[in-house]
């Protein structure tokens, strides 16, 4: 929707540009949020695409994933040898509300930035453990896990004038093995609840849990723990919430039900030689 | 900016803030279509560089440089997209509003990616087809109404019988080059010089007086033309609800009032050079409000000491049963002896089942322009009833009925949404301060909060049978929550409780029913007007007792259902003005149950947790709503010998302008291209009450059908006249009549002045069409899912008039079903605040969630309809949510009382 109280909007050249941000000068991404609704408080925009950062960044180390990047350009990124894990891309892009039309325009950062409990790019950067690069307002850089970085419903790490650089996807997350879940009240609904096992290596296994808890959840194993104990820390967790996609209840029900899932998944693939 | 828009090199500049949308319809490009305006229902899809986007949330700036292409970019009425010419053959549209949309993503969709179909189209919505017609136009395999879908595409072509277009075919609609090109126009898709916007000031109150209202900040802001407040508006009171009878619904509102009853409702309006002025002058508005209590549920509202929402009306005046209680309307009737027929009952069951608030959410949003022309006032609006609108507002201004005239254009989809008055009285007001014409538009939020609901019923059946199942008594016991005004109340209460009770001949029946107020937003008119709600009661509690009784729930509604000639009962024998025209129910009920029996094909899912079961509901319903509904059609045939019929009544996707063409076509042994359509413009057509109540065929259709035999008559006449040929021995041809060898072309015939013949029909007798909705389901016992495995719905519609258009109008009726049964409502806070206020938060159906139904009509000829046929859009839709809770039963074991059985509450069930 039309946007009537932003009187300006700067195209962003370098980072001193980004200097404008304020309570009433947001940063423009790809823009599917922002204009999805009101935002009267709004006067002004800065736009992040022309800062033309390069979206996906391969390394030794792993992947930089521009929060610029859309999502419609994570999900081509073809199939690098031995990340296993990769497969998640697509998987998470799927459990996006919006359409592939969204896909196109959404970003990456711009999704975890919202910080709803159903933003699937949170949980693909909690399952693989990735660290998001903050630019500071004053100037400096920080780095944090992605699993701090949404704070609640709706709430995260940003303040005034921070802007979200970019996240990290280790190589080693990317190497392990993944098993994905979602469900929503209907079969492409917005989601209820997102889960995703990974499955390491070293034989770490880590349960992410999201969309049914305000924020993300971790449940973090040496080994792939017995069924009763997933299930008992999965109904452990305390930020399961209601709202039109679903009662807290039954958020937390299936998503024992969906872990359990996942934990016998990766277990049948660890015994396959 | 400079950028190409379907090949043409367009330089112009965009606000900071404004989306692609808006940019493209401010330059006339009013193919791409406001639905939601936030991303979610794909109306506004377009294509960028090729790529599809949603331009509702694209900011326009970064358009710059790229190239755009609309739905009409890829092609035009006379030279239509193999795409747009298979959604015509398809039936692929009905409103047709999303239509554009629809084309321009499914036009990017290569072989590969229509696998995942469901997907691709998860963001475009269509509120009227049941997706099932698009999904044949763009997978390339349609086929005719009872042959099957095949496995392979289709090669695409109109079939020579549907291009006849007499009564039984499948016409198309007259519309249709125009609707998949986004070239017919809407009520808003038009450009109007000089014109001005409205914006409303929204009480944040659930209740309250208005002290004193501060507009001065707001009427000095530059742009602005008007501040409107109760102190400018009339104090005539009115109903937003418009029946033939104005009667019918309480006057209990008024223009701008100084006591708000409901969040969201209107205190003041603005109207400024645009949207953004007034909105901006509107948060300038300083507004004193005195709090008063409130009452936010129906039950409580009728305690001694409640809150009284409409405590200051006369209720006599108001028609209000009794405001000092908050009782609109009540009704108590006994037949026979209730406790005496529960005596007599061996098995007794009884239940309170509670419905929904539930949203129209037709694409196209209210709106309305007005303006004034030649010294009167003219308002173009998305209404279902045009003359209605026209009678409430001379009457509320004080207007001589010459002085005003009311039209729609093609309406973007109603199901009883926009048989209200919520946009037309307060741009009336505003033009006649103004002398400007002046738009307001609804927002998809407005729909969502503001725009009356589907009346969230509680009802109570106690039902007695003997041991062979034969019902001894029926008890009934509604509550109907009407929100903050009583629009529609008394009507829909009144007929939730009549043909859904009528339909079972029962020795004892007792009605108690009552419609009160709260100070939640209004309830209003929608699809099924109060049937569904009622009938999700009883059908559930007669499925109950077939399960205590180890009986089949087909033959213990053959045992207790009217046959063809039992009288019809609620609490009293009906008038004679309600006949059963035709009776199919007994084959509806055999050829729903035969297809269960012979199953579909489509397994179970594989797991323990997967729980299986079946159901059944029958429904019953009016042809046409009680005490009359009239209509007068106008036939001419001019010059160049074609002939145009006028009728008042309104095209919102039902398609009533194809039958009215096809009975003309018929009646006058023409071609449809020989006939040319004019509807819905109080100054050009008679009078019609107005498309509500299943009424397009069976009472404007009727009408045009005297008109067609009127004139018939007249050019026998003129034959006879010129040649001493009997009259009666010219036998209409296409181009002329015919008496032997003798030829007379209709440009004779017609001569100079042409000729002229109307026709009317005044609803005076109602027939009753039946509907049976089956389904197998399986349920996910741990996650509460409901999977549909197979849907049939068999339909009593008499005789067919346009067989794809109906088979439409089912689908796209159990679609809508559908998401009342398990995915839709509108959630209140408990204090009177809506928290569903935005489309990703209320679940309006996606492709994705529609199985194929199973179509089957009952061969049945109704002795009162236009050519035996009957009525057939919310009879669709009643019989569908008790049918699915039955099959939910039998599988759980567990009965759902509430709707909708979102998976939560399903999950909830099986583990209390």
């Amino acid at each position: 929707m039309d946007l009537p109280t932003v009187v300006s909007i700067v195209a962003a050249r370098s980072r001193d540009d980004l200097g404008a941000l304020s309570p009433t000068v947001a940063a423009l991404a790809g823009g599917s949020e922002l204009f999805a609704y009101p935002r009267g408080h709004l006067t002004g925009l800065v736009d992040l695409l022309s800062l033309e950062w390069p979206a996906l960044t391969i390394t030794d180390a792993g992947l930089e994933i521009a929060a610029t990047c859309t999502l419609a350009e994570l999900s081509r990124l073809p199939a690098v040898p031995g990340w296993s894990a990769q497969v998640l891309f697509v998987e998470c892009c799927g459990a996006l509300f919006g359409s592939f039309k969204i896909w196109n325009v959404a970003t990456v950062g711009g999704n975890l930035c919202t910080a709803l409990p159903a933003g699937p790019m949170i949980t693909l950067a909690c399952a693989l453990d990735a660290e998001v690069l903050i630019w500071r307002r004053d100037g400096s850089e920080e780095r944090r896990p992605a699993a701090e970085f949404v704070t609640g419903n709706g709430t995260n790490l940003l303040q005034t004038g921070d802007v979200l650089r970019s996240i990290h996807l280790p190589i080693a997350a990317l190497r392990g093995s993944t098993a994905y879940r979602k469900i929503a009240l209907s079969p492409l609904g917005r989601s209820g609840a997102v889960l995703v096992g990974r499955l390491d290596a070293d034989g770490g296994f880590l349960l992410t849990v999201t969309a049914g808890t305000v924020r993300p959840e971790l449940l973090r194993y040496p080994t792939i723990p017995s069924a009763p104990a997933l299930a008992r820390d999965v109904i452990a967790l305390e930020s399961w919430f209601t709202d039109a996609h679903g009662a807290a209840d039954w958020r937390r029900a299936v998503s024992a039900v969906l872990g359990e899932e996942i934990r016998t998944e990766l277990e049948r693939g660890a015994d396959r030689p | 900016m400079k950028l190409v828009i379907n090949g043409e090199t367009v330089e112009a500049a965009a606000a900071p803030g404004q989306s692609l949308r808006t940019f493209l319809r401010d330059r006339e490009h009013f193919e791409v279509k406001k639905g939601c305006d936030s991303g979610d229902c794909g109306a506004c899809s377009i294509l960028l560089d090729g790529v599809p986007v949603h331009s509702c949330i694209y900011p326009a700036a970064r358009a710059e440089g790229k190239a755009v292409t609309t739905v009409a970019g890829l092609g035009l009425p006379d030279d239509l997209a193999p795409l747009q010419q298979r959604f015509i053959d398809a039936g692929g549209f009905q409103c047709g509003f999303c239509t554009p949309g629809m084309i321009v993503t499914a036009s990017t969709l290569a072989d590969g990616k229509l696998d995942a179909l469901p997907r691709m189209l998860s963001g475009n919505l269509c509120r009227c087809t049941g997706y099932r017609a698009i999904e044949d136009a763009i997978r390339g395999t349609h086929r005719p109404v009872g042959e099957p879908r095949p496995a392979e595409p289709l090669t695409s072509g109109n079939d020579a019988s549907r291009s006849c277009g007499r009564v039984g075919t499948s016409l198309p609609a007259p519309a249709s080059a125009r609707v998949v090109s986004g070239q017919e126009p809407y009520t808003l898709d038009v450009a109007v010089p000089g014109l001005l916007h409205l914006a409303i000031v929204a009480s944040p109150h659930a209740h309250a007086r208005i002290r004193s209202i501060d507009t001065s900040a707001a009427a000095a802001l530059p742009g602005v033309h008007a501040v409107l407040t109760h102190g400018d508006a009339p104090a005539t009171l009115y109903s937003t609800a418009r029946h033939e009878n104005r009667l019918d619904d309480p006057d209990d509102t008024r223009v701008l009032d100084d006591v708000v009853r409901f969040r969201g409702q209107r205190v003041a309006a603005v109207v400024a050079d645009t949207v953004a002025i007034a909105e901006h002058a509107c948060r300038l508005i300083v507004v004193d409000y005195l709090e008063l209590p409130a009452v936010y549920d129906p039950r409580a509202a009728l305690l001694p000491g409640a809150p009284t929402v409409h405590g200051d009306k006369n209720a006599v005046d108001a028609r209000l049963a009794d405001p000092s209680r908050n009782l609109v309307a009540e009704m108590h009737g006994e037949h026979g002896e209730l406790a005496a027929g529960l005596a007599a009952a061996t098995t007794v069951v009884t239940g309170t089942w509670q419905t929904q608030r539930v949203a129209h959410n037709q694409i196209e949003t209210h709106g309305t322009i007005g303006w004034i022309e030649d010294g009167r006032l003219v308002l173009r609006t998305a209404t279902q009833v045009p003359f209605l609108v026209h009678k409430e507002i001379c009457r509320v201004f004080g207007l001589e009925p010459g002085a005003v005239r009311v039209f729609a254009a093609r309406v973007g989809g109603g199901f009883g949404g926009k048989q209200e008055i919520l946009t037309e009285d307060v741009v009336t007001l505003a033009v006649l301060a103004t002398g400007r014409p002046v738009q307001y538009e609804f927002t998809r939020t407005d729909e969502l909060t503001i725009s009356p609901v589907r009346h969230p019923f509680q009802v109570t059946v106690t039902l007695g049978a003997t041991d062979d199942g034969r019902l001894t008594a029926l008890g009934l016991d509604v509550l109907s929550d009407t929100g903050a005004y009583g629009n529609h109340g008394p009507g829909v209460m009144y007929h939730g409780c009549s043909e859904s009770v009528s339909l079972y001949a029962v020795p004892n029946k007792r009605v108690d029913a009552a419609c009160v107020y709260t100070n939640n937003p209004p309830s209003g008119a929608f699809r099924g007007y109060g049937l569904g709600q009622v009938i999700f009661g009883i059908e559930s509690a007669l499925d109950e007792l077939a399960h205590t009784l180890g009986m089949s729930p087909f033959a213990l509604r053959r045992l207790n259902s009217i046959g063809p000639t039992d009288p019809l009962v609620v609490t009293e024998a009906e008038g004679d003005d309600l006949i059963i025209g035709s009776y199919g129910l007994d084959q509806c009920l055999d050829l729903a149950e035969a297809a269960l029996a012979r199953g579909n094909g489509v397994p179970v899912p594989d797991g323990p947790e997967w729980l299986a079961g079946q159901g059944m509901a029958s429904a019953m319903i009016a042809t046409m709503p009680p005490r009359g509904h009239f209509s007068q059609a106008a036939i001419t045939l001019d010059p160049a010998g074609f002939y145009t019929v006028g009728i008042g009544t309104v095209e919102f996707g039902n398609g009533t302008t194809t039958v009215h063409a096809q009975i003309a076509a018929t009646a006058l042994n023409t071609t449809p291209d020989r006939i040319r359509l004019r509807h819905a413009d109080t100054d050009a057509t008679g009078y019609d009450t107005g498309a509500y109540g299943s009424a397009g065929v069976t009472v404007a259709g009727k009408a045009v059908l005297a008109a067609a035999t009127a004139l018939l008559e007249q050019l026998q006449l003129t034959a006879a006249a010129r040649t001493g040929l009997p009259a009666e021995s010219w036998v209409p041809e296409p181009e002329g009549l015919r008496s032997g060898s003798a030829f007379l072309s209709l440009t004779e015939l017609a001569g100079p002045a042409g000729l002229k013949a109307t026709g009317a029909e005044t609803g005076g007798r109602r027939s009753l069409a039946f509907n049976v909705h089956a389904f197998r389901v399986a349920v996910n016992s741990r996650t509460g899912e409901v999977r549909i495995l197979q849907s049939v719905q068999a339909a009593d519609a008499g005789v067919v008039m346009n067989p794809e258009q109906c088979r439409g109008q089912i689908e796209g009726g159990v679609a809508q079903a559908i998401g009342t049964a398990l995915y839709e409502e509108i959630v209140l806070d408990g204090a009177g605040a809506v928290t569903t206020r935005v489309l990703r938060n209320y679940h309006v159906p996606q492709l994705a969630d529609v199985p194929l139904t199973e179509i089957y009509f009952a061969d049945t000829v109704d002795s009162l309809g236009p050519y035996g046929a009957k009525s057939m859009s919310e009879s669709t839709y009643n019989p569908v949510a008790p049918a699915l809770a039955n099959a939910v039963r039998d599988a759980i074991g567990v009965r759902p009382f509430e709707l909708p059985m979102s998976r939560d509450r399903i999950w909830r069930l099986l583990h209390p």
